[in-house]
């Protein structure tokens, strides 16, 4: 008998939808077949997804990638031997030696791809539940404190200082207070919420618990996409098996404090991804926005004071409680503290998940991590911050990525999602489904957006088929101030962004045909 | 998000289950969306006739459930085919030829978005991003997520059954 091997193969959406199971299955029956002792492991993703499946062995305590690999390619890796490393034409090298993620800072995807998701030992044995049990000898107000030190700012996209709402929630009357996690990652571009709660939930679930004990919070909910079945049955297992351990429930990790979490799955709306809308959807109703004032931190799930944070916010809070705040304000810039996720997608050669120190340049990212795009042509447009952010054009490429720069240009970081377009791009089409996207998912509360998004598909057709093409391009720009200066929330107020950066940089494409 | 499990049985079981699953559900905060999920994960669609069982249950009215249903995209109320087909339309998927692939599909299945073919196998839906964007364009079928995929590679999916 051989020794025992172990082989890794990512059970992420992405890397399924390339193929992973059918890999896994080669493995398990070649193994078989040569009497060879494989232990196959379902890890996360690591994020290098232009090489899904990337399949791992663990040789010598290193663990080796190789990838894209193939259901057909698995004899052949049988014969290089790859269970000790051998070469083999897929073969990648030492994982963790691989540039595009040897360059990347991974806090809050520390282990995102390295461990089973649904092990807790393998959770705790790389620094898993450190955080919280940190927590459990702190005050309330000690904990808030470290949040705030930290300068951890909200990575939903508003970038609001994490601490300050959690330090309003504390303040907050209330007997009941809720932590409500929004996972409804809808900007296309973005996956990095889904591969948190599919490859590390556990990190999450840490994170919103030290939310909950923070403020006094006993309940929490994570409101999640029904776009991700996945990452609903990773989480409900992960939340189960938390409930277990003692890690959830009536009695904390021993601190005598409770928390419960439940997960609650969305429908398929984009506008619950704004908080209030989300709030609503929650309580069972429509995801019709709320009025601010009041804000959630104050009177939120049900009334009662709420924090309302996004995964990948939550997901870093275990971290800094670890390490301490120092350890986190430390990476990035300016007021931009900590590490961002990026996330390349689109007509992108190497896409994937990029967690990095905030500063580095657009170009950067496109060119040295991206590698250009995926049809080797020219890139022409880059839509940063979902199909609410503008198009950003190859000469503003040099822009440092931190909220403050982005805003400089019109432009968003949002959830950090970059959407690469080659220069077969019709801009004028993309402008026309900015307006389409926004008249499908408004909420219909508030005037500018509902009509206005409709409106502005309409300006839009009658602009390219010739129509009063002046006069139409005008009335464009005058919509768009309508509804950024009139609309209740984001979806409104920001639609129009993608729209006036093509009327800016791609006035040649917004024209009759 | 799957096809019904228990599409079939009569309008007296149908019922039934909806009041069982409604009563499931009616003491939980914001019990209502899980409620109508349970009853699509189970017959498919959420049928106008759960609408009052449903509304009885939670002591709401028929125009709120009704106005719950057709706020959100993925609640139907019609049955779906034997199989659902999603195609993302988002930016990223665009980016790598989503719009041809909308065109492909709706020719070679002779149906438009919300619809479903004649013989009941396929209904095709639309869908704002299924977290896949890094291997666009992606396509859901039922539950399970495909990446890359040309028109080609839809149409071998779809031959699948």
């Amino acid at each position: 008998m051989a020794a025992e091997h172990r082989v890794f193969v990512p059970r992420d959406t992405t890397a399924r939808s390339m193929g992973a199971d059918g890999v896994a299955a080669a493995i398990a029956a070649e193994a078989d077949r040569r009497e060879e002792s494989v232990t196959l492991v379902r890890n996360g993703s690591r994020g290098l997804y232009w090489l899904e499946p990337m399949i791992e062995v663990e040789a010598g305590g290193v663990r080796h990638a190789y990838g894209p690999v193939q259901t057909s390619d698995v004899p052949a890796l049988f014969n290089a031997d790859f269970l000790a490393a051998g070469r083999h034409a897929l073969g990648l090298g030492p994982t963790e030696e691989i540039p595009w993620l040897a360059r990347q800072s991974r806090l809050t995807f520390a282990r995102v791809g390295v461990t089973d998701p649904l092990s807790l030992d393998e959770y705790r044995a790389h620094g898993g539940y450190q955080g919280l049990a940190r927590v459990v000898e702190l005050s309330r107000d000690e904990i808030v404190s470290i949040v705030t030190e930290s300068g951890l700012r909200g990575r939903g996209g508003a970038a609001f200082p994490t601490g300050v709402k959690w330090r309003t929630v504390l303040n907050a009357e209330g007997t009941q207070k809720y932590v409500a996690c929004n996972a409804d990652e809808g900007d296309s571009g973005t996956f990095a919420d889904r591969m948190v709660m599919e490859s590390d939930p556990f990190v999450l679930i840490e994170g919103m618990t030290i939310a909950g004990l923070a403020v006094g919070a006993t309940q929490g909910y994570v409101y999640l996409r029904a776009e991700y079945p996945l990452a609903i049955r990773i989480m409900n297992e992960a939340i189960g098996i938390a409930e277990t351990a003692g890690l959830l429930g009536g009695n904390v990790m021993g601190s005598g404090q409770a928390f419960n979490l439940e997960v609650r799955e969305a429908a398929g709306a984009y506008i619950c991804g704004e908080e209030t809308s989300m709030l609503e959807s929650l309580e069972g109703k429509r995801g019709v926005i709320r009025f601010r004032p009041p804000l959630p931190a104050v009177k939120g799930l049900f009334g009662a004071p709420t924090i309302v944070n996004n995964v990948i916010t939550l997901a870093s809070v275990p971290i800094i409680l670890a390490e301490g705040a120092d350890y986190y304000r430390d990476y990035g810039t300016g007021r931009s503290r900590g590490t961002l996720t990026v996330q390349l997608a689109g007509n992108v050669k190497r896409g994937g998940l990029v967690e990095i120190g905030f500063g580095r340049t657009l170009r950067e990212l496109l060119e040295d991590f991206g590698g250009g795009t995926a049809t080797g042509r020219p890139i022409r447009a880059v839509q940063a911050g979902g199909p609410l952010g503008a198009y950003i054009h190859p000469s503003q490429f040099d822009t440092p990525l931190d909220y403050e720069a982005f805003e400089g240009i019109g432009g968003m970081i949002g959830h950090g999602g970059l959407v690469v377009f080659d220069d077969t791009v019709d801009m004028g089409e993309q402008a026309r489904f900015a307006m389409e996207f926004c008249a499908i998912e408004s909420c219909g509360k508030c005037t500018p957006c509902r009509i206005g998004a409709v409106r502005g598909v309409e300006v839009i057709g009658r602009i390219l088929s010739g129509d009063d093409e002046s006069g139409n391009l005008l009335l464009l720009r005058d919509l768009c101030d309508t509804m950024i200066a009139g609309s209740l929330c984001a979806l409104g107020g920001m639609a129009p962004f993608p729209v006036i950066s093509v009327l800016d940089h791609y006035p040649e494409d917004l024209r009759a045909r | 998000m799957s096809g019904a499990k228990n599409a079939n049985g009569g309008a007296d079981a149908r019922e039934a289950l909806v009041l069982r699953i409604a009563r499931r559900h009616v003491a939980r905060p914001g019990g209502l969306l899980p409620a109508l999920h349970a009853i699509q994960d189970e017959l498919g669609y959420v049928p106008a006739e759960a609408v009052p069982s449903v509304a009885e249950v939670f002591n709401i009215s028929r125009a709120e459930v009704h106005g719950v249903i057709s706020f959100y995209h993925l609640f139907r109320t019609t049955p779906p085919g034997r199989r659902t087909l999603y195609l993302c339309r988002s930016e990223a998927c665009q980016a790598m030829g989503a719009r041809a692939l909308e065109r492909h599909a709706a020719e070679r299945l002779g149906i438009g978005f919300h619809e479903t073919t004649p013989d009941g196998r396929i209904s095709l839906e639309p869908i704002f991003c299924l977290g896949n964007c890094a291997c666009s364009p992606a396509v859901m079928i039922d539950d399970f997520v495909y990446g890359r995929v040309t028109p080609q590679r839809l149409d071998a999916l779809l031959e699948e059954d």
